[in-house]
């Protein structure tokens, strides 16, 4: 079935069978494969993706759901230039090891500090309690969320 | 995990979707957020041939808040009623707003449905309960027609609904909400976002003497659907509110529900969980 | 306070002891991560998934496969029967550790032939076009299993109930029992002022690795080779053994370490996986992936943990520990994996802790179950033994009328008691294992820091006070961290063209910031900057062998490894540069990427390597642990309503020896400790008595969320560091997790303590919690 939509500002058109997940597609057909499948039932967030701008599971999503929708993947917040300051944050506050849940970390965070620049402590743990980490136990995760903010006020990014 | 194959339709119209779904009898399932439906077919524990996507309907997901009642549209998302000024206003829905905060994580939120969250009747979830704490009406379209049918009489059982293969929930449809109506909810999950292992909606009316009046009190994951408890109810009413009522109607809770033992709790905790929950959500109910 | 010892001479090192910010972040942070699913080849890679045993115990009557073939897209479908065909026998997965010769009959076969022994043994291999027509083809199988009794549990294995018996030709489900002793703890008892009895149990968890298993195996039918892509852990000892189990030659089987989503020790050991896709792959002569699936990771990837123990401890009157006893049970699950053993032999050699013990008389029975196999996962038999032995010394201390605190200063290991031995534990395989004497250090002065930083003194006030309708209670506990294992591990370090080194490790990574600490370690010892240092690392053809990262192991064995490779890398350019200098190599001075003469000419590296060929081997051997080692303190609130329990505050402090890297040192004890919370609230691995697994999903099978234990703090010490090594550190990825059981039940017993409960059996989830209170309601009634 084809289905046309937007991938980190590009427009794509896949032919994927209607069983296949955005996240399948984005991995195996785009070849876009930061973002990363860990459950495939939606509870680990590591697929986390933005379509227009919001952050769902690309493995509860079928990729012939998002005709004609923009995704933003965490190729797209991106650039091989420099981290960007949320990215940088991350690192700073080392905020991942394994980093398999890094990706989806990034997409929600970014979705809610887009949205709530002011957000606090318990907003960030409340929002990230969507996303699975095994290795870090959050808490830097949290840190860098929260010293992230100031990038995103004024509508920084 | 990947689920069993199935073809996929896309209708514009309700009356579209409704005809496609009955053409298919039974195998066929619409799919709106697909938070509850997708885990269940990459589970491979149900394999219908076609998926009828409603997300082209229009005017399912509106929020309309009026004096005779409140007006919820199917695909209104959790993140919709979030961030609904009118439903947080005074005249809104506090108890709803309330109860949804509980329901799942962010990005859940950003996709799933009232409507999804009714047909897929899980006796945990937060939405059903509230639907039957609240009075709410189900509109539904069918080949046959429309029907309106009561939340009590909506859930039969575990994932189980009076829905024909052929039917969608178009609206939910809430009472008016007296601003000076007494109100708590209370739920206790392992997780923030997880589903519960027992909660509580509860809330009266006061009548000329202070006395609780019209008492609801419903309960979430106590049993093999969201119910209201009668006995608690009768408990209250026609009573002063206060701490030796409370503590009565929470025993009441304890006797009156018959919950499910499953490896998360057992009927005896969840007895004792029904009476905790009861009692602060009209605790907080009082002290309003 | 003890004094400390004076910090080696290296800090006047640039890289190591600084928190350098992760090489590994820079691909992690952008998605750009290869992970075993992300690898891209040319050729068309054909999908493998596995038809798994849906009964625990049964004989395979027949498969039945002919609906399956016909599905368009399917290439294969192998079982048992295909892989005798080309190898003879059906492979059986080797023991790495420890391979006692008792079990050579219970090892477990690559794939289910006559039997399955657990829900999830791997009865057939599907191969397609896609995973998701494989999943077709996989549920069009009919499977004929006849069942047979079902032994689910350590009682019903060791009784053999109905008969219920894993293994022909063996009479038993529980053939090795591990013992520890040291003096004569019998005489102890017989004459002990102060004993007390108690029974625990631990539940059965999963490691819950974010990136779930995968492997990609390649044959290449013009060169009779095959290269499998996924590695991790221990690849060259998996290479050796898919090598030997296809009959090929270990030259031609490579396997490629990618980046890797956790480990926690649970992935890597060698799997049936491991055999059946390469197997798959030979046999198609194709590429075959295969990427598991977390229903089928819950179930198949190793377990850990589940056991029971009945301990008794001696004291006298002041509250000198004099003695442990007792007997305890590990729930092996069906096979004894390559490491099953790991973790029972550790619980026998770890209830003594850190503490000053001299008799000991344990034993650990090794039981098999109708289970899926369990491993080791962080810090193996030791989490469990730590959680036995911390309540014990509550429980004394509380019957002593003795402080907790001060009666475990009495008997924490001090400097004057090193090097201390830790009981030897029997069997063990000759020649000898490694040295386990506690190398160096000082408890008290992490137990007096963890009390200071904590405010025991302060919060001691709210010791089982009932606030706001909520009990509060504060616990306390100490710990030892094994780590460092050896025997060995390799290094390769080559002068590049372009002037830089290409450092090759047999260390591998999972997630612990390998590259960046071992790049600090490199990069001070050629003393260049890390940015011209490339470190390769795991896979086998880097090295021609290699050992791996488990044991919290890699910065000792694979740093030490590479300190002795960067001197003889230096020796060399030193030999060379003399000839271009016109000196002699002992008068050449390397330092920042060139080698100088003592009249102040310089070649660079890259002039140099232009010359000659410039690459030496470095390797470390060793047969000590080291011992890092700490104290743990926590706070929390009780709700007797439900049961809940919030974890207020809680604090670690380790002594490490030396941290390379405190940021990524940090990070390790915080994420370890939120594992290890996790085991004592939340993670259950559920099997009814059919020994089927109830929590099958990530719905059931819960782990820590960011909203849980957001106040969870360390402190890393560095006053001891380890005499084992060139570098003075210990192993300290486990340490966090250790001590968290024994810490939190304590808190629990003194929060709860007006109603005596005694939180022995985890976990303590809500229920738990609240039928206790409950139970001690009723009784007192």
């Amino acid at each position: 079935m084809p289905t046309q939509f937007e991938v980190n500002g590009r427009a794509v058109e896949v032919e994927v069978e209607p069983r296949m997940s955005l996240a399948d597609c984005l991995r195996h057909e785009l070849h876009l494969t930061g973002t990363h499948v860990g459950c495939e039932h939606g509870v680990c967030g590591a697929c986390t993706v933005l379509i227009d701008g919001e952050a769902v599971r690309a493995c509860l999503t079928l990729a012939v759901q998002v005709e004609g929708r923009k995704v933003v993947t965490v190729e797209g917040l991106s650039s091989e230039a420099a981290l960007s300051p949320l990215q940088a944050s991350f690192r700073r506050h080392n905020a991942l090891q394994c980093g398999f849940c890094t990706p989806g970390m990034i997409t929600t965070a970014h979705a809610l500090l887009s949205e709530e620049p002011d957000c606090d402590a318990d907003r960030v743990r409340e929002v990230l309690s969507g996303n699975i980490c095994r290795c870090t136990g959050y808490i830097p995760i949290v840190e860098a969320v929260l010293d992230a903010r100031a990038a995103y006020k004024n509508g920084g990014k | 995990m990947k689920p069993a194959a199935f073809d996929y339709a896309v209708p514009a119209t309700v009356a579209e979707a409704v005809a496609l779904l009955a053409q298919h009898e039974g195998a066929a399932k619409p799919i709106s957020g697909g938070q509850s439906l997708m885990p269940v077919l990459n589970f491979r524990l149900a394999a219908p041939s076609l998926l009828v996507d409603l997300r082209k309907l229009p005017d399912l997901d509106r929020i309309v808040v009026a004096a005779e009642g409140t007006r919820l549209g199917a695909r209104v998302r959790w993140r919709d009623i979030e961030k609904s000024a009118a439903l947080a206003a005074a005249g809104g829905q506090p108890l709803l707003c309330a109860g949804i905060e509980h329901v799942a994580h962010y990005q859940i939120r950003n996709r799933g449905t009232v409507g999804g969250s009714i047909a897929h009747a899980d006796p945990a979830a937060e939405m059903p309960g509230l639907a039957v704490a609240l009075d709410a009406r189900i509109r539904i379209v069918g080949v046959a027609g429309e029907r309106v049918v009561a939340a009590a009489d909506f859930f039969t059982g575990p994932l189980s609904t009076v829905l024909g293969h052929d039917e969608l929930i178009v609206e939910v449809l809430l009472p008016a909400w007296p601003a000076a109506r007494r109100w708590g909810f209370e739920e206790f999950a392992r997780r923030r976002g997880d589903f519960a292992l027992a909660g509580a909606a509860v809330w009266f009316d006061l009548d000329a003497g202070g006395r609780a009046a019209n008492a609801h009190v419903g309960v979430i994951g106590l049993s093999d659907r969201p119910r209201r408890l009668a006995a608690v109810e009768s408990v209250l009413n026609g009573k002063l509110p206060d701490a030796a009522t409370i503590a009565a109607a929470s025993a009441a809770a304890s006797s009156a529900v018959d919950p499910l033992n499953d490896i998360h709790a057992s009927a005896d905790y969840r007895r004792a969980l029904a009476a905790t929950m009861v009692g602060r959500a009209l605790t907080t109910a009082a002290a309003r | 306070m003890a004094q400390p010892l004076r910090k080696p001479a290296a800090d006047k090192k640039r890289y190591v002891g600084s928190s350098i910010e992760r090489i590994e972040d820079l691909r992690f942070l952008r998605g750009k991560g290869t992970y075993v699913d992300d690898v891209i080849l040319e050729q068309d890679v054909l999908h493998a998934v596995i038809l798994r045993s849906p009964v625990a115990h049964g004989r395979i009557r027949g498969i039945d496969a002919s609906a399956a073939r016909k599905i368009e897209g399917v290439h294969a479908i192998i079982t048992a029967e295909d892989i005798i065909a080309s190898c003879g026998a059906v492979p059986l997965i080797p023991i790495r550790l420890h391979p006692i010769p008792v079990l050579e009959p219970y090892k477990q076969p690559v794939i289910a032939s006559d039997k399955v022994r657990h829900v999830g043994e791997p009865v057939a291999v599907i191969v397609a076009v896609s995973a998701a027509i494989a999943e077709d083809a996989m549920n069009a199988i009919e499977l004929d299993i006849e069942s047979l009794p079902v032994a689910a549990d350590v009682a019903s294995a060791v009784a053999k109930k109905d008969g219920a018996l894993l293994f022909e030709g063996t009479d038993s489900n529980a053939p090795l029992t591990y013992t520890a002793k040291k003096g004569d703890a019998d005489a102890v008892f017989a004459g002990a002022p102060y004993t007390r009895r108690e029974r625990f149990e631990v539940q059965r968890i999963t490691a819950m690795t974010m990136e779930p298993r995968g492997l990609m195996a390649v044959w290449d039918t013009a060169t009779g080779t095959l290269m499998v892509y996924g590695a991790a852990k221990v690849p060259f000892f998996n290479r050796g053994a898919v090598a030997q189990m296809l009959g090929m030659e270990k030259d031609a089987v490579t396997l490629i370490e990618n980046d890797v989503g956790g480990s926690f020790g649970a992935r890597g050991e060698f799997y049936t996986e491991d055999f059946l896709i390469p197997f798959a792959a030979r046999h198609l002569g194709r590429a075959v992936k295969w990427i598991e699936d977390r229903r089928e990771n819950l179930l198949s990837m190793n377990q850990a943990r589940e056991c029971d123990a009945d301990i008794e401890i001696a004291c006298d009157r002041d509250g000198i520990i004099l003695a442990f006893r007792g007997t305890m049970n590990y729930d092996l699950g069906a096979y004894p994996r390559t490491n099953g053993l790991v973790a029972p032999r550790n619980l026998t050699q770890f209830v003594c802790g850190p503490y000053r013990v001299t008799n000991i008389d344990l034993s650990c029975r090794c039981v098999f179950t109708n289970k899926t196999g369990s491993g080791t996962f962080r810090a193996p038999g030791r989490f469990e033994s730590n959680f036995f032995g911390e309540r014990l010394v509550d429980m004394a201390a509380q019957d002593l009328g003795l402080d907790p605190v001060e009666m475990r200063r009495k008997n924490v290991l001090t400097e004057r008691d090193m090097p201390w031995a830790l009981p030897t534990i029997s069997p063990s395989i000759v020649p000898n294992t490694s040295d386990t004497s506690c190398d160096s250090g000082d408890y008290r002065n992490t137990l007096d820091r963890c009390v200071q930083d904590f405010g025991w003194a302060k919060k001691r006030e709210l010791q089982g006070k009932l606030i706001d309708g909520r009990y509060h209670g504060i616990g306390f506990g100490c710990f030892i961290e094994g780590g460092a294992s050896g025997p060995r591990e390799n290094a390769r370090l080559r002068l590049d063209k372009d002037g830089r080194v290409t450092v090759s490790v047999g260390s591998t990574g999972v997630g612990q910031g390998l590259e960046t600490v071992l790049l600090q370690i490199a990069a001070d010892a050629l003393d260049m900057p890390m940015d011209d240092i490339r470190l390769l690392h795991g896979s086998t053809n880097l090295l021609r062998e290699g050992w791996g990262s488990y044991h919290s192991r890699s910065t000792v064995m694979g740093g030490s490894a590479i300190l002795n490779g960067a001197e003889n890398l230096k020796a060399m350019i030193r030999d060379k540069a003399a000839a271009l200098l016109g000196c002699s190599a002992a008068e050449v001075h390397v330092a920042g990427g060139e080698a100088v003469s003592p009249k102040g000419n310089a070649v660079s590296f890259a002039q140099i390597a232009e010359t000659a060929h410039i690459e030496v081997d470095g390797t470390f051997a060793s047969h000590h642990h080291t011992y890092a080692y700490g104290a743990a303190a926590a706070h929390v609130a009780v709700d007797p309503g439900t049961g809940g329990v919030e974890l207020i505050d809680y604090l670690v402090v380790e002594d490490v020896g030396r941290a390379i890297n405190p940021l990524t040192v940090h990070g390790q004890v915080i994420g370890g400790t939120v594992q290890g919370l996790g085991g004592v609230f939340l993670e259950h691995l559920v099997y009814d008595s059919e020994g089927q697994l109830l929590t099958g999903s990530l719905a059931d099978y819960l782990v820590p969320t960011a909203t849980d234990y957001p106040q969870v703090r360390a402190v890393t010490l560095e006053q001891y560091p380890s005499p084992l090594n060139p570098l003075g550190a210990k192993g300290a990825g486990e340490g966090g997790t250790i001590v968290v059981g024994g810490v939190i039940a304590n808190a629990l017993a003194n929060a709860l303590s007006s109603l005596r409960v005694q939180p022995n059996v985890m976990p303590l989830s809500p229920m738990r919690v609240w039928q206790m209170v409950d139970g001690a309601r009723r009784k007192s009634a």
